[in-house]
């Protein structure tokens, strides 16, 4: 596959610096402190893949829109394997630490040497000067015990896009090795948070699904919160306090304008888009009153979809399109309702202790990600689109807002700290519970939102 | 300046021809709560401006330009409705002003819900203000949801502080 022609909208989206210049450390990896958890039918392991994987090699040391060839091979190995580390699957061996390969090796592995080190795979690749100013990629999954190769791939990129690179590698092997899809080349929005508990500055923030390519998109002046990105990333829509008042705008990330999504002197907030990013759900309150509303992104008039006396609000589609599931308090409390999209069947799923809020379906279609609260504590769990299987995934004090990585098997989530000096910040947790990470971040941050993997 | 100073001499005179029936109307309502400011009325000495987000403050006292609510519940008790009706009796000497009702929630909700509920608290202290004859139109509403805490710490006090309804004058 070539990235020759990535899109206008991904070119603006990077920024020339390099993330790991201006983030702090990610913090050591953290693991839950309760009872062991069941897999999911066998298809999570924690018994991790040993892959080894030295900084990739060059043909020849050349300089490219600034960049050197043998730096970015190493920069390459380096997200490569904090992707895979990431997942929870693998053990990477390298990049740093590792002797460096050469260019003839790529297509030559010493599988003796690699298995000696307790590699199951190795990963080898190369980074060489394209024509016009752009770079080829290339990257090899190898299995060390049988000698054989099993992915190959080769991008021709701009500079600019040398991490999109690494992440399409990392997709390449983790999807071979794993059975399932990838994920790692995807973008979160969120909002990034600085300032004091009670006043705090909010700001619209992208980046790649690791923290890469970090961007604020607005300077802070008003409240910002709940974003989403679209299916095709090129708007974000989002709640926004300008002039004080609380509207859900849609953002155009290519010409950083943005626009209402419905006018009406009432609050909207709680926005969503529809999988084929053609519908917009918000929610609306009138009198008090908060309900679930549909519109066209395009504008038009919104289709009101719940008529409770009550708070209904949020909402995420199934992946077909078919369903909404979204939070209610008609019973009393908040629990969680699933209903078809026009507003007809609907159906309370959340039954058990405690409240649960913020649902939001898995691109896969299997799962529901939601907010348990109970306790005085906020967790992150899942549950069937009926409301059977709920497992609990987190325990902290405050867990909220689920987001499901585009193949359904990971979550990110914000997590609070309780008390004056109460920090946010950006978690991801895979579906075993065990695997559990804090994103880097330049400032705190919440409410991330995961979109899909880039074409 | 001189805007400033003739708005300010604007709301003096405003207050002077309303004060007569502003008398009448606060019969319906019940005496003021001990502790909170008293009725200055027209007095303009103080330097504070009358209609005022200052002469707000200083009428309805200390917490008296809020009202606070039970976890998750927003229904307007005995005291949140002396808190009002003592603004109403303020709102009712400034005929002309308009004021926000800004709703708020303590961090232990979701951000989403969190907001809806801050805005049938806003309502609720609107509603209230209504039925005591504030033309609803005067009475914008807001809610920060956990946005915006009073009070920082994470416990049962700080959370009371939070869940609260504020009315702040944003002009006439």
């Amino acid at each position: 596959m070539l990235l020759r022609s990535t899109g206008l909208s991904l070119a603006l989206l990077l920024t020339p610096t390099p993330l790991f210049a201006q983030t702090a450390p990610t913090p050591p990896a953290v693991t839950t402190t309760t009872e062991p958890r069941e897999t999911i039918e066998g298809t999570l392991s924690q018994e991790r893949t040993v892959i080894g994987i030295p900084p990739l090699a060059t043909s020849s040391i050349q300089t490219v829109a600034g960049l050197r060839t043998d730096s970015l091979g190493r920069q390459i190995a380096e997200v490569i394997a904090a992707d895979l580390e990431r997942s929870g699957l693998y053990e990477p061996i390298g990049p740093s630490g590792v002797r460096a390969i050469t260019r003839a090796e790529v297509q030559a592995p010493r599988f003796s040497e690699w298995q000696s080190r307790g590699a199951e795979n190795v990963v080898h690749g190369f980074v060489d000067a394209g024509s016009n100013g752009s770079l080829i990629v290339g990257c090899y999954l190898y299995d060390t015990a049988l000698g054989s190769e099993l992915v190959r791939k080769g991008f021709e990129i701009q500079p600019a896009d040398w991490r999109r690179a690494a992440h399409k590698c990392a997709d390449a092997i983790y999807s071979r090795l794993s059975g399932e899809a990838p994920f790692f080349d995807s973008r979160v929005a969120y909002i990034a948070e600085s300032g004091p508990k009670g006043n705090r500055i909010k700001r619209l923030a992208i980046m790649d699904s690791d923290g890469g390519n970090h961007r604020f998109i607005t300077n802070g002046q008003a409240l910002a919160i709940s974003p989403r990105f679209s299916p095709d990333y090129k708007k974000i829509v989002y709640v926004s306090y300008l002039n004080n008042r609380v509207r859900v705008f849609i953002y155009d990330v290519a010409s950083g304008s943005q626009k209402l999504v419905t006018e009406s002197s009432n609050a909207t907030f709680a926005p969503r888009w529809s999988p084929d990013g053609t519908q917009i759900l918000y929610s609306m309150a009138v009198n008090g009153n908060t309900d679930i509303y549909r519109i066209s992104a395009n504008g038009g008039t919104p289709v009101r979809l719940t008529n409770t006396p009550g708070i209904d609000v949020g909402g995420s589609f199934s992946p077909d399109g078919k369903k909404i599931v979204f939070e209610s308090d008609r019973s009393g409390g908040q629990q969680i309702y699933t209903m078809n999209i026009d507003g007809s069947n609907q159906q309370r799923i959340s039954f058990g202790g405690g409240r649960a809020a913020t649902p939001e379906w898995s691109p896969r279609g299997d799962l529901i990600a939601f907010t348990r609260m109970g306790g005085g504590e906020f967790r992150i769990g899942v549950m069937t689109p009926s409301g059977g299987g709920v497992r609990m995934l987190t325990n902290s004090w405050q867990d909220e807002a689920p987001t499901w990585s585009p193949n359904g098997r990971v979550i990110q989530f914000f997590r609070t700290t309780r008390g004056r000096e109460g920090k946010s910040s950006l978690w991801q947790v895979d579906l075993t519970g065990v695997n559990l990470r804090r994103l880097p971040t330049p400032q705190d941050g919440s409410d991330p939102s995961w979109g899909p993997v880039l074409p | 300046m001189t805007i400033r100073k003739s708005t300010a001499m604007i709301a003096a005179i405003t207050m002077l021809a309303v004060g007569a029936c502003a008398k009448k109307a606060p019969e319906t309502l019940p005496p003021v709560p001990e502790g909170t400011g008293t009725d200055t009325g027209t007095d303009t000495g103080t330097g504070i401006v009358p209609g005022s987000q200052e002469d707000f403050l200083a009428s309805v006292g200390l917490e008296g330009d809020r009202v606070f609510f039970d976890f998750d519940q927003y229904n307007v008790d005995a005291q949140d409705q002396a808190t009002l009706q003592n603004q109403a009796r303020w709102l009712q000497r400034n005929p002309a002003v308009r004021v926000t009702l800004e709703g708020h929630a303590d961090e232990r909700g979701t951000r989403d819900y969190n907001i809806a509920l801050g805005e049938r608290r806003a309502n609720a202290a609107k509603n209230y203000l209504a039925s005591l004859g504030i033309d609803p139109s005067r009475i914008s509403v807001i809610s920060y949801g956990k946005e915006r805490p009073a009070e920082l710490g994470s416990t049962e006090e700080a959370y009371a502080k939070n869940r609260r309804a504020v009315t702040v004058v944003i002009g006439r």
